[in-house]
């Protein structure tokens, strides 16, 4: 239930994410690897990143950033690399470019839309002190009316 | 003829039928009592209204039947039915032929209608205090709910269907299943999920009857906190879960399934604080109705999530588009039914209590605003793929790093501003004083921040900003507690007296700082080794040497297992044996790895074995885990001081409903 995705690559290699023949010996490198690693997702599998997953096309992926970065490639030329060859569907992390703004803004633009109406809802209930304590509308006198009846 | 033996696999099948016709009985009971006291409640009819008692009660025991009598096929392995034999086998553990029933689709939704009657159940026992025609009300709309999910079961996802021909045996239940963690998971979710139900019942039928007032507050205050406590049993029993048995020892993914379960929980944390102020101010009536009506709404969206497979989720065990489509009906009924009645009536729900602009009341609207847009991000990264697929052209995906960066400074924010609002009075207040109380828990908190800074290796702010957090959640919280005993001596005394509500508050809060410092230290400094070794071979870790002594075969009960047995110790001090194991469940033809923890106050050291190598030897992978262990420790906090909260005396007095009902607005 947890994870398919995870049960499908078991089937296939029941076996964990990074295997000890693919780590590089040069463990600046390494570390770089397993940096990109984590933003890139397993194509086959559901929402989990190439880092983590056990498929076997994850492990050509993980060994595909690795060649690169032997090769000279920096961080981003490497993801790039990824991305030219199998579309920003590998990226977990969505581009900030187009449509995908509203993505990104999604939260800050509420925050301060959400805090704007917050401001003004609090602001008018504490000007308007005078006022409401002043006298009691129709309706609330017979709210009130109501509430000491029964 | 029919000998003993016959005799007893007859009844056996008959109590499975007796099961099914429950089910379509309570189906009918559910369509009455939605109707019958609503239109009574309306005309004022008292007999049509005092009908949703005795239909709320008799649902209840109807659907318990049923669940009964599907466990009762689940524990004696009737492989004439076809859920039983696809998701048990005779040789499974007792434990597992139980939590099989709701291992699956069918079976998880008949719990959940189980769980929508109890509520429904415990509002017609406990609810004697609630007005009459409120109580009719709600249990209606609890009854709408009840029958829009027992026609989903009954058309769509049957229980108790036949196979023709039984088979010798079953198919077992998925291993990952065949587990304590994950075998609980389900149902405290699912009692989180479904006591939103109750909030939103409570929200239209204040809505039909037009009135929000400080009792009701009250009363639906209890059942929020349900809600939210089982909730967050229940996504931590999942998060652990996924931390012991997935084998890298991740505890969230922010998978959309997660994501499902997690939206309800920020969103009923949000309607607890927003019902304390319609409870004690009479104000953010109507934000608080709109929160209920959201909550239950997530939740819906959550099965939806779950069950149509719609955002191609892990999780989806049931990836079928009629049922899809049915749950998305049920959905968009309830959410535009509530929605439609709130925009026609909001109006009439006026707020009556001034606000001071630094209050608690305000810090409460900071509360609400900052979870509330949490939620929402939470809710568009979960369906932005599906929106850039379809109007944009786009496909792409929205993961871990996304959430990380989007969702993160909130709960920071959050974090800052909560021991100030907790210990803020109600009202036009001073926040002079308060801040001056709370200085040497600010202090404390920067000394732990800087403290941390100097310790750790790398500059990641991260893990000294999460312990700060802590500190400062922790220490203000016990300010707080100390603040309220007064001034003058016998304050020790007074501390035990106070209100089990002031110290679930504090209790849960700290659990909160304490998560978040655990989520933050495992974030920033995990280590991790990953090598082939030797028996006979040892490494080290993070300080710890570990040594692989021993390969051998075990068999369990319904699995052959490859068990290593290795020996941790920290320099020459022997710590622990730990037995790293790599299962294979011959039947569902699947192996699961089982890794080895030494559990610490401090961190986890964990291991996992993995292939044995070509060249010999056998892969490894070891990890140290700081803090691990806080950030469910901290879970068991906050859902320890929601149940103390709830178990205070203002809501165990069922006649305090009564009184508060007759005083109107409590005097503060």
């Amino acid at each position: 239930m947890k994870r398919l995705c995870l049960i499908l690559c078991l089937l296939v290699t029941p076996a964990f994410a990074v295997q000890p023949d693919e780590i590089l010996d040069d463990p600046a490198l390494e570390t770089r690897a397993r940096d990109i690693s984590a933003g890139l997702r397993c194509l086959v599998c559901r929402n989990e990143s190439i880092d983590d997953s056990n498929a076997t096309l994850a492990r050509d992926l993980r060994l595909l950033v690795r060649e690169r970065l032997l090769a000279g490639d920096s961080n981003t030329e490497v993801v790039d690399y990824v991305v030219g060859r199998y579309g920003e569907y590998v990226l977990l992390k969505p581009q900030t470019g187009g449509a995908n703004l509203i993505l990104w803004l999604a939260g800050p633009v509420m925050l301060l839309l959400g805090g704007g109406i917050g401001f003004v809802y609090v602001r008018r209930r504490a000007g308007g002190q005078g006022r409401a304590e002043a006298a009691l509308s129709d309706e609330e006198q017979a709210r009130l009316r109501e509430i000491l009846k029964d | 003829m029919i000998g003993p033996g016959q005799w007893s696999i007859y009844n056996q099948r008959m109590i499975t039928e007796l099961g099914h016709f429950a089910l379509i009985l309570a189906f009918c009971v559910a369509l009455f009592q939605a109707i019958v006291p609503l239109v009574g409640a309306h005309k004022g009819w008292s007999g049509w209204m005092a009908a949703a008692e005795p239909a709320a009660v008799l649902q209840f025991l109807l659907t318990a039947c049923a669940f009964a009598a599907l466990t009762w096929a689940f524990v004696n392995s009737d492989f004439s039915l076809r859920l039983v034999v696809l998701n048990s086998h005779s040789l499974k553990p007792m434990l597992y032929k139980v939590t099989g029933v709701w291992g699956n689709h069918e079976g998880s939704m008949l719990l959940w209608v189980l769980i929508v009657t109890l509520f429904g159940f415990f509002a017609a026992w406990f609810g004697g205090g609630l007005p009459p025609t409120l109580q009719a009300r709600v249990l209606a709309v609890q009854g709408m709910i009840g029958a829009a999910f027992f026609g989903f079961i009954l058309f769509t996802s049957n229980p108790f269907l036949r196979v023709a021909v039984p088979p010798f045996d079953g198919r077992d239940l998925n291993p990952l299943l065949q587990d304590p963690g994950l075998a609980f998971h389900p149902p405290f979710l699912y009692l989180g999920y479904v006591g939103l139900s109750m909030t939103f019942s409570f929200a239209l039928a204040a809505l039909i009857e037009g009135r929000v007032d400080a009792a009701w507050g009250r009363w639906v205050r209890p059942y929020t906190l349900a809600a939210w406590v089982f909730l967050t049993i229940g996504i931590s029993l999942g998060s652990w879960w996924a931390y012991y048995e997935l084998g890298w020892g991740g505890f969230w993914f922010w998978d959309p399934v997660e994501n499902a379960s997690f939206m309800p929980w920020l969103i009923s944390a949000a309607l607890l604080h927003s019902a304390i102020v319609v409870e004690k101010r009479e104000s953010l009536k109507s934000w608080t109705i709109l929160l209920a009506i959201i909550a239950f709404g997530f939740s819906m969206i959550g099965a939806f999530i779950t069950r149509s497979g719609v955002l191609t989720s892990v999780h989806a065990f049931a990836t079928d588009p009629e049922r899809g489509v049915f749950l998305l009906a049920i959905t968009a009924g309830f959410m535009m039914l509530g929605l439609t009645l709130f925009a026609a009536r909001a109006n009439v729900m006026q707020s009556k209590g001034v606000f001071g602009l630094v209050s608690r009341e305000s810090v409460l609207v900071v509360n609400n605003l900052l979870l509330g847009v949490a939620a929402f991000v939470v809710f568009v990264g979960t369906i932005w793929p599906l929106i850039a697929e379809m109007f944009f052209d786009r496909k792409l995906s929205v993961g871990a790093p996304f959430f990380d960066l989007a969702f993160t400074p909130f709960m920071v924010a959050l974090g800052l501003i909560l021991p100030i609002g907790a210990m803020l009075p109600w009202k036009p207040a001073q926040a002079g004083r308060v801040l001056r109380r709370l200085i040497p828990a600010f202090v404390l908190a920067l000394a732990v921040m800087a403290l941390t800074w100097a310790l750790q290796t790398g500059n990641s702010a991260l893990g000294p900003v999460g312990l700060f957090l802590a500190a400062w959640l922790v220490a203000g919280s016990a300010t707080d507690l100390w603040t309220r005993t007064g001034r003058k001596g016998g304050r020790l005394g007074r501390l035990r007296r106070l209100p089990r509500a002031d110290w679930g508050k504090s209790i849960a809060h700290s659990g909160l700082g304490i998560t978040m410092a655990g989520v933050a230290a495992m974030t920033a400094w995990e280590a991790e080794d990953i090598r082939v070794i030797q028996v006979g071979e040892s490494y080290e870790l993070a300080g710890y040497t570990l040594t692989l002594k021993d390969m051998r075969r075990v068999e369990g009960p319904n699995y052959i297992s490859t068990m290593a047995e290795m020996h941790l110790a920290k320099g020459d001090r022997q710590i622990g044996t730990m037995f790293p194991e790599k299962r294979n469940y011959p039947v569902a033809q699947m192996p699961t790895t089982e890794a080895a923890l030494d559990n610490g106050f401090l961190r986890d050291v964990y291991v996992a074995i993995g292939d044995r190598q070509e060249a010999g030897g056998w892969a490894v992978r070891t990890y140290y885990k700081p803090l691990a262990n806080w950030i469910w420790g901290g879970s068991i906090l906050m859902a320890l001081g929601g149940a103390l909260s709830l178990s205070d005396r203002r809501y165990r007095v069922a006649a305090g409903a009564r009184r508060a009902r007759k005083e109107g607005v409590p005097a503060e």
